[in-house]
């Protein structure tokens, strides 16, 4: 009996093995194909989320919209969104913010070759919306239907417009600058401390506030310096010039162009004579100097002063005090543009074009000190009466709109961040470590040089 | 079944001189169980030849997808002049973007910069690798305690990291100042004065990989014979000379291994000094005086948006690490050769 079986008994166990065998094969495929599986659907799901999120309404039904932003624009901390969703109840905003353009730019360029990854609005800044409309204006949607063209200052909707006519960023503030300074370090050292009598000192030339820094020198408290930093003064003095780093026909003449060598030499000047600080803006020791009361002055947009105020020691407010500069100059502002590839660009435009009418621009100026863009928000109470706690209740509104009202019409370049980055952290800042402004300049130049060269 | 044990483990009963009751000669099997067998076993030799290759095809799949393709891509990406606005815009330019890397001096700065960090990092952090773990490799109490903390730097952000390490090494409000200070020291302009830049970075570096290498020539030190120390301690070697007699020659593979990971390591410094840079720019610092070939690479491509000039950077990068291995391979042949 057995030996009759033997061979089927040994090819049924074979087979089982074999069975086996393949069963393992089967498991291992069918892994890899779930794996697979798992990968595409990964993808299928966030497709899903995207256009659920979006269209057919994940939460409630509602339609969200997504802004990606960069710095402070501070919509969601003057409770512009809360408002709008209070208005509009289907709508849902959210917002992802990166804290420094450099670092949220270059993603955006990425995705907007690649025409994903976009959020439904995407915030520009000054110093990049010649490139974007220069380049990239077809893949954003055409926003002068929603915003209202004669409500803004004519220049600023005309950078955010390409030359087809198609508007794709809208104002959200420009940079008004004046001179904010300490009323206790200026009395200290012997100067005047009324704003008026301050903006007289050096009404009509930047040289003339280098001048009055050398005074300050001399009798000004030590371990202090008269102005913040390199960066800082050389931005306010090319922030007062029409043409800067390229000239209306779009070439490149900042090392032609007298008025940047100009302002490059007079801030060498004062880093030379130790007026300035030797500091870089917006860095973690440079806010310890404003919280140390380390410098008496500097160049200072309506925004600035919500960040003075936020680096301040509370025992700090009041001391400060906002003078005219000594020629008007622009400093920073801001676009919203709606990429053509997110799900809701119809909503989305309206919110944009929410977001910077005249009324949201002055509730923005009254609790964040963005300087509206939009002119027809200059009358408003909000902007009229604005006061703020760092300057003792300066009347801010008051004397930033007629700053804002002289601002030089500049002549915006694709690469003016480059530029203007080269100049700054490349250049002036070595005057201050010592270096000899020809060298600064040599090194800024080569610095730039090399990195227009394509 | 009779007593003896079976020596199979398959149902079928042991063949007949086990004592089994299986019929000695072969069984008679019909063509087409042959044939079926033949089937089977050519099967089977198949599967035993390809699965390996079908087990291990997802990681190759994935490295030609994401891998092979990039890297072919920059290949050519490099031999253009194209712009990272619009990536799909391709002029050709030869080989352009390599020969004028020979007057670069930005790049040259950085391949010097990425050598010198290179050294001041690699070099006391392998050394102190080495004495710290043949401390370790005492007899300590709470042993696991101090090699997991060894790891902590290793398992910590690099981001995070240097952020804490801007601040210790600030010029003006910085704790490493404020420290040298009470020594009677002026301000050390850490991230702007050269050297100082240089040597501020390699710590951060150091700082990180120190314990990860010490656990490897832990590890190492752990497989050395407990005689041979027992043997030299019979011969009067003191600890130093059981060190350097013992020990050192033992690790010497573990050593050279080590010393090639950090030196790719070092060649693609990227993230500390991009951190470290006090205008949070990517030119390593206002002269470039960090700024090694990994940041001047970045700074190209994604500041400056030249995608062809990047991609030239990049590959110059990878030929020099194809020349460290080469390099690497015959220094460890002749040692092979010499013990």
């Amino acid at each position: 009996m057995r030996a009759r079986t033997l061979p089927h008994t040994r090819l049924r166990s074979g087979g089982g093995t074999r069975i086996a065998r393949s069963t393992r094969k089967t498991v291992v495929i069918a892994a890899v194909a779930a794996l697979g599986a798992g990968l595409l659907a990964g993808c299928a799901d966030d497709g899903k989320d995207e256009e659920g999120g979006s269209s057919d309404g994940g939460a409630g039904g509602k339609t969200k919209i997504t802004l990606g932003l960069f710095g402070s624009f501070g919509f969601e901390e003057a409770g512009l969104y809360a408002e709008y969703e209070k208005l509009n109840p289907n709508i849902d905003i959210d917002q992802t913010v990166v804290e420094r353009n450099e670092n949220y730019y270059p993603p955006l360029v990425n995705h907007l070759t690649t025409n994903s990854g976009l959020q439904d609005i995407q915030g520009i800044e000054v110093g990049n919306i010649a490139e974007v409309v220069q380049k990239y204006s077809d893949k954003f949607v055409d926003l002068s239907k929603y915003g209202k063209e004669s409500d803004y200052l004519p220049w600023k909707w005309e950078q955010g417009t390409a030359e087809n006519g198609q508007t794709i960023g809208l104002g959200t503030d420009v940079g008004p600058m004046a001179i904010c300074y300490r009323k206790d370090l200026f009395a200290a050292a012997g100067l005047p401390t009324d704003r008026e009598e301050v903006g007289k000192l050096w009404t009509g030339d930047w040289a003339k506030l280098v001048d009055v820094g050398k005074d300050y020198k001399a009798k000004g408290p030590k371990g202090t310096t008269f102005m913040d930093s390199p960066g800082g003064l050389f931005n306010a003095i090319v922030g007062s010039e029409e043409e800067r780093f390229y000239n209306a026909s779009g070439e490149v003449i900042y090392k032609t162009n007298p008025a940047v060598k100009r302002a490059f030499d007079l801030t060498a000047e004062a880093a030379e004579a130790g007026l300035i600080g030797n500091q870089t803006q917006f860095q973690p020791a440079w806010d310890t100097t404003i919280a140390n009361s380390k410098f008496a002055a500097m160049a200072c947009p309506p925004w600035m002063l919500g960040y003075i105020e936020g680096k301040s020691k509370p025992e700090n407010a009041g001391k400060w005090d906002v003078a005219a500069p000594p020629k008007a100059a622009n400093w920073g502002g801001s676009f919203l543009s709606v990429p053509k590839s997110g799900k809701n660009t119809e909503e989305a435009a309206k919110l944009a074009a929410w977001l910077t009418a005249p009324e949201q621009q002055a509730k923005l100026f009254s609790k964040r000190g963005s300087f509206p863009t939009a002119q027809a928000a200059y009358d408003l109470p909000l902007v009229k009466d604005a006061k703020n706690k760092m300057t003792g209740d300066a009347p801010i509104g008051q004397i930033y709109a007629p700053l804002a009202a002289e601002l030089p019409v500049q002549v915006v370049g694709p690469k003016d961040q480059i530029i203007q980055q080269g100049l700054t952290d490349n250049g002036v800042i070595l005057v201050t470590q010592g270096k000899s402004p020809e060298e600064a300049w040599t090194n800024a130049t080569k610095t730039i040089d090399n990195n227009l060269e394509h | 079944m009779t007593g003896t044990a079976p020596t199979h483990d398959t149902a079928a009963a042991p063949p007949a001189k086990e004592g089994g009751a299986a019929p000695a000669r072969p069984p008679v099997e019909s063509p087409e169980t042959l044939r079926k067998r033949a089937r089977l076993s050519r099967r089977w030799q198949r599967d035993v030849r390809w699965s390996p290759y079908a087990f291990v095809s997802p990681f190759f799949m994935l490295f030609i997808a994401f891998g092979m393709f990039p890297l072919i891509y920059t290949a050519w990406a490099s031999l253009h002049t194209v712009e990272l606005t619009a990536p799909t815009d391709m002029e050709w330019a030869g080989l352009r973007n390599y020969t004028r890397i020979f007057d670069d001096e930005f790049y040259w700065n950085a391949a010097r910069n990425t050598f010198t960090i290179g050294i001041i990092s690699t070099v006391p952090q392998l050394m102190m690798a080495l004495g710290i773990a043949h401390l370790l490799n005492y007899k300590l109490r709470a042993s696991n305690f101090f090699r997991v903390v060894m790891l902590a730097p290793y398992a910590t952000s690099i981001a995070a990291a240097t952020l804490v390490f801007v601040l210790l090494f600030g010029r003006d409000y910085g704790m490493i100042n404020w420290f040298l200070g009470l020594f009677g020291v002026d301000n050390i302009d850490w991230q702007n004065d050269k050297w100082y830049a240089q040597i501020a970075v390699s710590s951060i570096v150091i700082w990180r990989w120190t314990g990860y290498n010490a656990l490897i020539y832990l590890a190492a030190m752990q497989a050395i014979p407990q005689d041979l120390y027992e043997s030299a301690a019979l011969d009067g070697a003191s600890r130093w000379k059981q060190f350097l007699h013992v020990t050192l020659p033992s690790l010497r593979p573990t050593i050279l291994f080590t010393v090639v990971v950090s030196t790719i390591g070092a060649s693609q410094l990227f993230a500390e000094p991009l951190m470290f840079d006090a205008n949070k720019g990517a030119s390593g610092g206002p002269q470039h005086q960090f700024q090694t070939l990994g940041l001047y690479m970045y700074e190209q491509g994604w500041v400056n948006q030249h995608l062809g000039r990047a991609s030239a950077i990049a590959w110059t990068m990878f030929l020099i690490l194809i020349v460290i291995g080469i390099i690497n391979y015959v220094i460890s042949r002749r040692l092979r050769a010499s013990s």
